[in-house]
């Protein structure tokens, strides 16, 4: 084209044609703005939405990993149960509030009406129990005990019972093979709380509203691995709600089983032995309190040596861990955590802490050693200590003359202590030290892992107390005010202490000091830090962090994440230290204070080393300790108010070492009957299936190895005496420890 | 001049094939506005393929056939791309002799949607079904308004006796275009008058008409609506569709459902969108009316911002283009007829992406090309043919 068409047309029309294309454009220009701010400002907001709108979540729980024995043996599993639930959003629809599905599910599972109108009512402030607290739109439970009969008639005539399910569902069961207990150890799961689902909402492992959470004992500390993942089937659906496909599928992750170095057999023989303790303990005299023992708890831990791994654990009182199940009743939670209770849910093996009396020599001896002062040297074991106007006295008056540290620790010879103590606080300058004082005594105790947790798989585990300086600045600060309230110089027993601690219970005086070389006084340990302690002396020197958990083995078997033994510190001594406290604690057992228990036992086949130890306690009956070791095994045994160590535990624990090893009564001893003769190393297998290749277990491991017992000798709690040794009178007390002055002591088991 | 150097060269040239005569210089062909026969091709594929979508699964409408509306879709845009080339053929002069006639027939069959011969959808009686195929007059009445106005305003300027319109010929052209919405306001169909209404503006505003008709209309407009509003003639649906965009708790479950789905559709998109085939809000049929009044949504939701902002892209084109034609063609019957299309696709895709994106009020309109239906795809491809045959014959009244 050469030239512009001539158009003929007006200014008016063009200028309009140009403002038509200008509107034009800016409602095109309008409507790709609207665009972009829907589609890329807000688009992650809309496609939530989105998301919301067509999605539907099924959730399935998924089956709790079970806890096993080392041999595989289940010690908490799950039981298939016939749950019947009722879905409160169907009900609700019905006219009727679904009163009449309600009264004939009723007539179905022969319960009355009202029990089950009850069930699913929702709670409210004006509501009283029976009521459900959960979620409105999760079915609500009537019964997890409906017979196969019973969830057959329901699901057959489903459209007579619009709303109501019944459906197997694994529910925990706590096995107790061979009759052992395991209740504190294994802890327990309760229903998750809103907190607990809010907190988790956005970790990796988020809860469900029906989840149950282990709270306590390996339940708690393997709650994670032990829970699985539940299955997550998101449903697309359309607009009227139909599934249109399945979005996204996860399936229900079976949790992954926890192996413990538990053996269900020695955790039997253990729990049954403790028990036996206890109530021969409470057929004795206390001259003392001039009454029976009372023997009201104790704890006994057998533990590898070599590894920290717990093979058994039992805490007297216990309880059946199987009321957890199916929610507990609040008649049976008060019986177990009430006032009038006797807590059988502490671990008293963890959370019971008391003084250790003579067991802690062993750390005395260890920091006189370090302190300088020669094995071999003659140490006066008179038959009293005097500081000033009191009198430590040694038991009944004994006097061995002078011995070595090894003796000293033999015979528990506590002047021994006493002095090598005393001479160490003088040094350190007294009661006000000048300078860093060295403290030999108390730097021992925390070499050996004292004053803190040892670090066990379990929750909630207690300290115990290390009394140095520091602590006792820290106890007095907050304790001066009602101490200097309340003390009096000539009052009471107790208004004198308060008052002498107000003055100067900042300090380190020389009586603490004294009664601490012997496990007196303020010192408190735990049986699992005494299990550590003992176990060290028995490998070597070296301290493990006890472990329960050995290995955590996926549902299918294919992943096995073992628990490595860890090493938690070595002890402060030297070979030369450790081979000395060991011959003196061999000779406890065949000659020493623990020797009228053990006679007969093969010492030349298993070598025994032992310390007992009792401790005082204000106000209470002593209590008792036994921490024993072979070359494989630690064994200790506590038991409060029931006198001494060897009186109260010698027969059990001896009774323990018999069923791990295999010896008689008489001492002759039969691999066959062994249950352990050595630590088992290996894990038990796991199938693809989940099937688990568990060892067999009879129905109680305590009467196989007693009426092997009866078959070999014919005579049935004769207890055996050396006539090698002498047998201790009733009142033997292998420590003593009396002062002019007696302290203040702690409660035991707080 | 140009026109007749070339006629004579080709006159005496040698023999050429016949796809290079198609080609030409001045040929046709050459002379088509391809960006606009490409977009309203491309619109038109984009939307089968939507069309598709979104009913695939739905076997209550679709006779269980998936590929049902995908054919009909395909045949109805073939349909229309043969009325363009017609309307090419025949020319646009051609049509303006025989105004009278398509604007009759288009009234009478108007007429007809209010007998019994007529269906009601949605509340609205603006369907004839005869023999198994349905009509929508009220398309078609709104090219015969476009051509029948054009005739009347430019007649006199075209024959050179004017520069503008008089009063009385306009008088005379909003006369014609008020009997066929007279018509459309009966059956009632809200959107219809709309864009009657912004259809009867364009083309008084490309007439050269006096100011004073374009704003007096404006404000009639305004005034029409306010007293619709106040004097109850509209039913109370069409008032809750109307004001339920901005307001969706007017309407929950019916508009204030459909635009709120609408723009989680939409929204959800994102930049690039689910894919074809693949978005929720699509399969789940969150969106009613999909494959017609909300077609959009589907892009928006399967293809995002690239695959919505493309169909925007080449609505402008076509719009574009068309103010082009509106503005070079020598006389006043294209400009006005041209513009008249324009207003009319303009408005009429405004009209139904907005209301999508939520900021129009929900009226029942298809997207020109994309939606599915036939009077409406018939409708606009003769549209097309229109705008062709103006750019086509635009030299030989130089």
């Amino acid at each position: 084209m050469t030239n512009i068409p001539e158009t003929g047309r007006t200014p008016r029309v063009q200028i309009r044609l140009v403002v038509l294309q200008i509107l034009v454009l800016s409602l095109l220009l309008t409507l790709g703005g609207r665009l972009w701010y829907l589609q890329i400002r807000n688009g992650a907001e809309y496609a939530k939405e989105a998301s919301g709108n067509h999605v539907q979540q099924v959730v399935s729980p998924a089956v709790r990993g079970s806890i096993l024995d080392a041999r595989g043996v289940p010690i908490a599993d799950n039981e298939t149960r016939l749950v019947v639930s009722a879905s409160r959003t169907d009900l609700m629809k019905m006219p009727d509030d679904g009163k009449a599905v309600l009264a004939k599910l009723a007539g179905v599972l022969g319960m009355k009406a009202s029990d089950v109108t009850e069930k699913v009512r929702l709670c409210d402030a004006k509501t009283p129990q029976p009521c459900w607290n959960g979620s409105p739109y999760q079915p609500i439970p009537i019964t997890d005990e409906a017979t196969p009969k019973q969830a057959l008639q329901i699901r057959e005539r489903s459209e007579d019972f619009p709303g109501i399910t019944a459906e197997p569902e694994a529910v925990r069961r706590y096995a107790g093979p061979g009759g052992s207990n395991t209740a504190q150890v294994l802890g327990y799961l309760s229903p998750v709380t809103d907190a607990e689902i809010e907190k988790a909402k956005d970790t990796s492992s988020p809860y469900l509203r029906s989840d149950q959470v282990g709270r306590s004992g390996l339940e708690r500390t393997y709650d994670k691995e032990l829970r699985g993942k539940a299955g997550v089937t998101r449903y697309e659906v359309d607009n009227l709600g139909r599934v249109i496909g399945r979005a996204k599928s996860d399936k229900a992750e079976t949790g992954a089983s926890v192996v413990t170095s538990i053996d269900a057999r020695v955790q039997r023989v253990a729990e049954y032995q403790l028990n036996e303790a206890m109530k021969a303990a409470r057929q004795q005299y206390d001259k003392i309190t001039e009454e029976n023992y009372k023997a009201d708890s104790g704890a006994v831990v057998v533990m590898e040596a070599k590894t920290g791994r717990v093979v058994s654990m039992a805490s007297a009182p216990t309880y059946d861990p199987n009321v957890w199940i199916g929610g507990i009743s609040a008649k049976d939670y008060k019986q177990l955590t009430g006032k009038g209770s006797d807590y059988p849910l502490l671990n008293r093996a963890i959370q019971g802490q008391s003084a250790p009396g003579s067991t802690f020599k062993v750390i005395s001896t260890a920091a006189a050693a370090e302190a300088g002062y020669k094995w071999d040297g003659g140490y006066p074991c008179t038959s009293s200590y005097s500081v000033g106007n009191q009198v430590f006295k040694n038991f009944e008056g004994e006097n061995f003359g002078p011995i070595s540290l090894g003796r000293a620790l033999e015979v528990s010879c506590d002047t021994v202590f006493y002095g090598l103590a005393d001479r160490e606080w003088k040094k350190d300058g007294g009661i006000n030290p000048k300078g860093t004082p060295k403290d030999y005594f108390y730097k021992a105790a925390h070499q050996f892992g004292l004053g803190k947790t040892t670090g066990v798989d379990l929750p909630n585990e207690v300290t115990g107390r290390v009394p140095d300086r520091q602590w006792k600045q820290r106890f007095w600060k907050s304790n001066k005010d009602s101490w200097c309230k309340t003390g009096k110089k000539n009052g009471s027993y107790v208004e004198k202490i308060a008052y002498e601690n107000c003055l100067e219970g900042n300090k380190m005086r020389e009586g603490d000091s004294i009664n601490y070389s012997i496990g007196q006084g303020d010192t408190l340990l735990t049986p699992i830090q005494e299990a550590m302690i003992y176990g060290a002396l028995a490998n070597g020197g070296t301290e493990y962090v006890p472990t329960i958990g050995k290995a955590i083995i996926s549902a299918d078997g294919k992943t096995v994440k073992e628990v490595k033994p860890q090493v938690k510190a070595k002890l402060p001594i030297t070979k030369a230290t450790l081979k000395g406290m060991n011959e003196a604690l061999a000779g406890v057992v065949t000659r020493g204070t623990a020797a009228w228990k053990f006679g007969g036992w093969p010492q030349d086949k298993i070598a025994l080393h032992a310390k007992t130890g009792t401790a005082e306690v204000y106000g209470k009956q002593t209590t008792s300790w036994l921490a024993t070791y072979s070359k494989d095994y630690t064994v200790i045994m506590t038991i409060s108010q029931a006198g001494t160590g060897s009186g109260a535990s010698g027969e059990a624990v001896r009774n323990i070492y018999n069923a791990l090893y295999g010896v008689s009564a008489d001492g002759t001893i039969d691999k066959k009957k062994a249950l352990l003769p050595t630590p088992l190393k290996s894990l038990p297998k796991i199938q693809a299936d989940g099937s688990i290749d568990a060892a067999k277990i009879s129905d109680d491991p305590v009467k196989d190895l007693q009426a092997g017992e009866t078959d070999k000798s014919g005579t049935t709690d004769q207890q055996p005496t050396a006539a090698t040794t002498p047998s201790p009178t009733a009142s033997n007390r292998n420590t003593r420890r009396r002062t002019a002055r007696p302290k203040r002591r702690r409660r035991l088991f707080t | 001049m140009t026109g007749a150097n070339n006629f004579s060269v080709s006159g005496y040239g040698p023999e050429r094939a016949s796809w290079t005569r198609i080609f030409a210089r001045d040929s046709v062909a050459r002379r088509l506005d391809w960006p606009i026969l490409l977009s309203a091709v491309a619109l038109s594929l984009i939307g089968s393929a939507l069309v598709y979508s979104a009913t695939r699964n739905r076997t209550e409408i679709n006779q269980g056939d998936p590929y049902y509306f995908l054919i009909r879709h395909l045949m109805n845009a073939g349909i229309g791309f043969g009325l363009m080339v017609g309307t090419i053929w025949l020319g646009h002069r051609t049509l303006r002799t025989a105004v009278p006639i398509l604007y009759g027939a288009s009234v009478f069959l108007m007429l007809l949607v209010l007998t019994p011969l007529g269906d009601t959808i949605n509340g609205q009686r603006n369907w004839l079904a005869a023999g198994g195929v349905s009509l929508q007059p009220a398309e078609f009445a709104k090219i015969t308004i476009i051509l029948g106005m054009a005739m009347l305003l430019a007649s006199r300027v075209d024959a050179g006796d004017r520069q503008h319109p008089d009063h009385r010929t306009v008088l005379q052209a909003l006369g014609l275009a008020a009997v066929p919405m007279l018509v459309v306001l009966l059956m009632p169909d809200l959107g219809t008058i709309m864009v009657a209404v912004i259809i009867v503006l364009g083309v008084l505003l490309a007439s050269g008409a006096s100011n004073r008709w374009v704003f007096g209309l404006l404000g009639a407009g305004v005034l029409g609506a306010v007293s619709v509003w106040r004097l109850h003639i509209l039913d109370e649906y069409q008032i809750n569709r109307f004001a339920a965009f901005a307001n969706p708790a007017l309407d929950p479950a019916g508009v204030g459902y459909n635009t709120n789905q609408a723009r989680i559709a939409i929204g959800s998109g994102g930049l690039t969108g689910t894919g074809l085939f693949h978005g929720s809000q699509t399969t789940g049929q969150f969106v009613p009316e999909q494959q017609t009044d909300f077609v959009f949504t589907v892009a928006g939701e399967e293809l995002g911002f690239a695959g919505a902002g493309l169909i925007l892209l080449l609505l402008a084109v076509i719009l574009w283009r068309a103010c082009r034609i509106a503005r070079e063609t020598t006389e006043l019957y294209g400009t006005i007829v041209a513009a008249g299309i324009i207003a009319w696709f303009a408005f009429q895709s405004f009209e139904n992406v907005g209301m999508t994106l939520g900021i129009m009020p929900v009226a029942g309109l298809p997207l020109p090309f994309v939606s599915y239906g036939g009077s409406s795809m018939f409708a606009v491809w003769v549209a097309i043919g229109l705008l062709q045959s103006i750019r086509v014959q635009r030299p030989m009244s130089a």
